[in-house]
């Protein structure tokens, strides 16, 4: 029988896995934000990357930085580090991407009073060859800020290391995915969203060494055939949520895919081990599904939708939009046309802090699974 | 239509800018040339964004057109709420900048008050003022099928780095090989340099204009600047904005040596940070200016010169990468802070009135900070109005007086 207890534990307080980690090895923990952090650097220089997500309480001192126009999650994670609840960290990271995470860098970096800041600047266009050398050449700029921070020489050999180790660790995650695709009720959306979540947080060899295990677990053989129940596919940002996979399945749902980037697309894209590896880990960045904060193609994100629904053979999408998430806002309108082309139905649920309530959204959700 | 019977005021009449009369033709004429059929003008349309780098349009005489000018337009002319709910009904949430909302509701309906815009060959979409531009002109790609070139400016958080230089000057390059394929014919470089000099003459005398304000009493508001911004945003790098600018500071030096002020009994001098409220200037102009208050100087008129320092006159091209990145808006919220602090003393304001724009988040957001950065350096009264630049649904009036009312007693 597969146990989850231990993903569970550590989501239960990341920051309390955070500090015992810090305590036996003696080294340093570094916050970072969104999917475009080169965690493998991180990981190389003997450090943990600590995924900073929503927040964990009521926003009082937040308040006095950002408006209330700043999504929940800037606003959560700015209180977290206001309130002293991330002092476990040596440094935070920040990628950019959106303009409001643009903006939690610098009021951060004024505020937060943590001695390591980094913006790593990623480019906005992933699809020049330019932007492919400006990528590469940051990752290197970054690597030196690490290097300067810990006082140890990041060696290729160590660089290559931890890149097979994330190759190692997406390759499992991706497996979880296309276990539940192909028998959701093997392992449950609220089971994958957990072990996703600890992921980001957890030591990285440990957190290889349990997927292992876990997949092992799961075993290749007790599989159920499929359910009645209508496959769906998520779409948004990230989903800090788990409640809503529960909602879901009790309308009658099963989650097959999603393009979050807690989800797929934190998975996708193997690192090529041939090519030199700071270039090798921006050509993934280059080549992976984007953030819609980024530029690929004008319908990159709409085909990539559409083909999850095919590939996974999902019934129908729920869109989540963050409120004040610009990027993922105005891509909505023609993700969800592109899907209607096909036939394919959708729903769009707005979250705020919190989800709407349990009851509004479990009629939607009802009726939404009825319609399909 | 003015009431004939009404008397004239000379005094209203004398403090009038009279060179406002020359502007407006000048802009009239753009709109005209740029909505004259393409078959007629043999120009091409480029769409770009207001922090973009026109000049090399100019070279090619390609017509630029900015949405963010009609946005502006728009919201001057109380047209902004009606698109705005329009956007939302084709999927747009309401949240979203309401420039971008105006301009892609009114691309579908031709709507605004010239009937919308010209429809772009191209975009050029430059992400120095923000990361919504990229969406939106992605919106516009898809809605026009043209071609959409990106001009990626990392933001300069610290620093102005090796890193940036290298791949903006690239994409530089790449920018005159993608309008050299769309126009199908060789970039003259010899024009870039006399269109570079333009374009930096125009910025210097635009400074200069503005500059005009620090004498005592102003000859004019920042109200006053945000609609002679028109050209410098529009009609860089041409001949008409440097003898525009040059007739307007002429205006302003001889209102300061005939002791015209904007505002009667100027009492107070203010400065304001971020964009207009458009639909809501001549209510605020006039609110600020019964209490004898004139907002002297504002940080976003003043945005389409804060790079000239890094702009070289002899090698425009050579400069354009770091002078497009360096703008005010892409560099950190400690730098905009410390850029309102050297306006604060430059134009000895008494008090900082901000504008805190839910459209617009890498201006607003960094706000509060620079707000407590100012009344710690300077112990000068502050204000946060929060609105938006065009969306009037978002603007609480009473409040809004209520709360200027109390900065006003503040200043006393």
């Amino acid at each position: 029988m597969a146990s989850f207890d231990l993903f569970y534990e550590i989501i239960n307080n990341p920051g309390r896995y955070a500090i015992n980690w810090k305590k036996e090895t003696g080294n340093k923990v570094i916050g970072y934000f969104c999917s475009y952090a080169p965690e493998e650097i991180i990981t190389a220089a003997g450090a943990l990357p600590y995924r900073i997500l929503a927040g964990s309480g009521s926003i009082s001192k937040a308040d006095a930085h950002l408006q209330a126009y700043s999504c929940s999650l800037v606003r959560g994670a700015l209180e977290d580090a206001l309130n002293g609840r991330l002092d476990f960290l040596d440094g935070t990271v920040f990628p950019h991407t959106c303009d409001s995470i643009q903006r939690l860098s610098d009021i951060w970096r004024m505020n937060a009073g943590f001695k390591f800041h980094a913006d790593v600047m990623v480019p906005v266009k992933l699809n020049t060859a330019s932007a492919g050398d400006y990528m590469t050449s940051i990752l290197d700029k970054f690597k030196k800020e690490l290097e300067k921070l810990t006082g140890i020489e990041i060696a290729r050999e160590k660089l290559k290391e931890a890149i097979s180790i994330y190759n190692s660790i997406k390759k499992n995650l991706s497996r979880l995915y296309a276990i539940r695709r192909d028998a959701p009720d093997v392992i449950k959306s609220s089971d994958i969203h957990a072990i996703f979540k600890a992921a980001m947080v957890m030591d990285r060899r440990r957190l290889l060494e349990e997927l292992e295990r876990l997949i092992a677990d799961l075993g290749e053989n007790d599989r159920a055939p499929d359910t009645a129940d209508k496959r769906i596919v998520l779409s948004g940002g990230l989903c800090s949520m788990p409640d809503i996979y529960k909602t879901i399945e009790k309308s009658g749902g099963v989650v097959v895919w999603d393009d979050f980037c807690t989800g797929s697309r934190y998975f996708e894209g193997e690192i090529n081990t041939k090519v030199e590896p700071l270039r090798s880990i921006a050509d993934r960045y280059m080549e992976r599904v984007v953030c819609p904060a980024k530029h690929k193609s004008l319908f990159s994100r709409g085909e990539y939708l559409v083909n999850a629904v095919k590939e996974n053979r999902a019934d129908g999408v729920i869109f989540f939009l963050l409120k004040f998430c610009d990027p993922h806002a105005f891509d909505y309108p023609y993700m969800k046309e592109m899907l209607e082309k096909e036939n394919i139905p959708s729903v769009l649920f707005e979250i705020e802090d919190q989800l709407p309530s349990e009851g509004q959204i479990n009629t939607r959700c009802e009726a939404f699974m009825e319609m399909l | 239509m003015s009431d004939p019977n009404k008397a004239i005021d000379p005094e209203v009449e004398r403090r009038k800018i009279k060179s406002v009369k020359r502007m407006k033709e000048i802009m009239t004429e753009y709109y005209i040339e740029a909505k004259t059929p393409k078959e007629q003008t043999g120009k091409k349309i480029a769409w770009i964004t207001s922090g973009g780098p026109v000049e090399p349009l100019i070279v090619m005489d390609v017509i630029p057109v900015y949405p963010e000018n009609y946005g502006a337009m728009i919201g001057a002319s109380k047209m902004g709420t009606d698109l705005c709910e329009k956007a939302e009904s084709m999927g747009y949430a309401s949240d979203l900048c309401s420039y971008a909302r105006a301009d892609i509701a009114s691309a579908t309906v031709n709507g605004g008050p010239i009937g919308g815009l010209p429809e772009p060959d191209m975009l050029i979409c430059c992400n120095n003022i923000c990361g919504t531009v990229l969406k939106w002109y992605e919106v516009q790609a898809r809605y026009f099928n043209v071609p959409l070139f990106i001009l990626d400016t990392p933001v300069c958080h610290t620093e102005y780095s090796a890193e940036i230089k290298q791949y903006v000057e690239k994409q530089v390059t790449e920018y005159i090989e993608f309008l050299e394929g769309v126009c199908g014919k060789k970039f003259d470089y010899d024009k870039m340099v006399e269109v570079g000099e333009l374009s930096v003459r125009g910025q210097e005398l635009w400074q200069e204009v503005l500059d005009t304000t620090m004498n005592r009493p102003s000859p004019m508001t920042c109200f006053d600047a945000f609609f002679h911004l028109a050209l410098i945003v529009t009609l860089r790098g041409t001949q008409p904005v440097v003898d525009y600018y040059e007739m307007l500071l002429a205006e302003m030096k001889q209102r300061i040596k005939d002791g015209i002020s904007m505002v009667t009994d100027e009492k107070y001098r203010l400065l304001w940070d971020n964009l207009p409220i458009w639909y809501r200037t001549r209510w605020l102009s006039d609110k600020f200016a019964a209490h004898g208050a004139c907002l002297v100087a504002d940080t976003y008129t003043s945005g389409w010169c804060s790079s000239l320092k890094y702009m070289d006159k002899t090698d425009f091209l050579g400069s354009l990468a770091e002078g497009y990145t360096r703008i005010f808006l892409n560099t950190g919220t400690d730098q905009m802070a410390d850029n309102i602090l050297e306006m604060a003393k430059k134009y000895n304001a008494d008090g900082l009135v901000i504008h805190s724009n839910r459209s617009c988040k890498p201006y607003s957001l960094g706000q509060y900070d620079i707000q407590k950065i100012v009344q710690e350096k300077m112990h000068i009264p502050t204000l946060v109005i929060e609105a938006d630049m065009i969306d009037e649904r978002i603007f609480a009036e009473s409040q809004i007086e209520t709360r200027i009312d109390a900065f006003i007693e503040m200043l006393e």
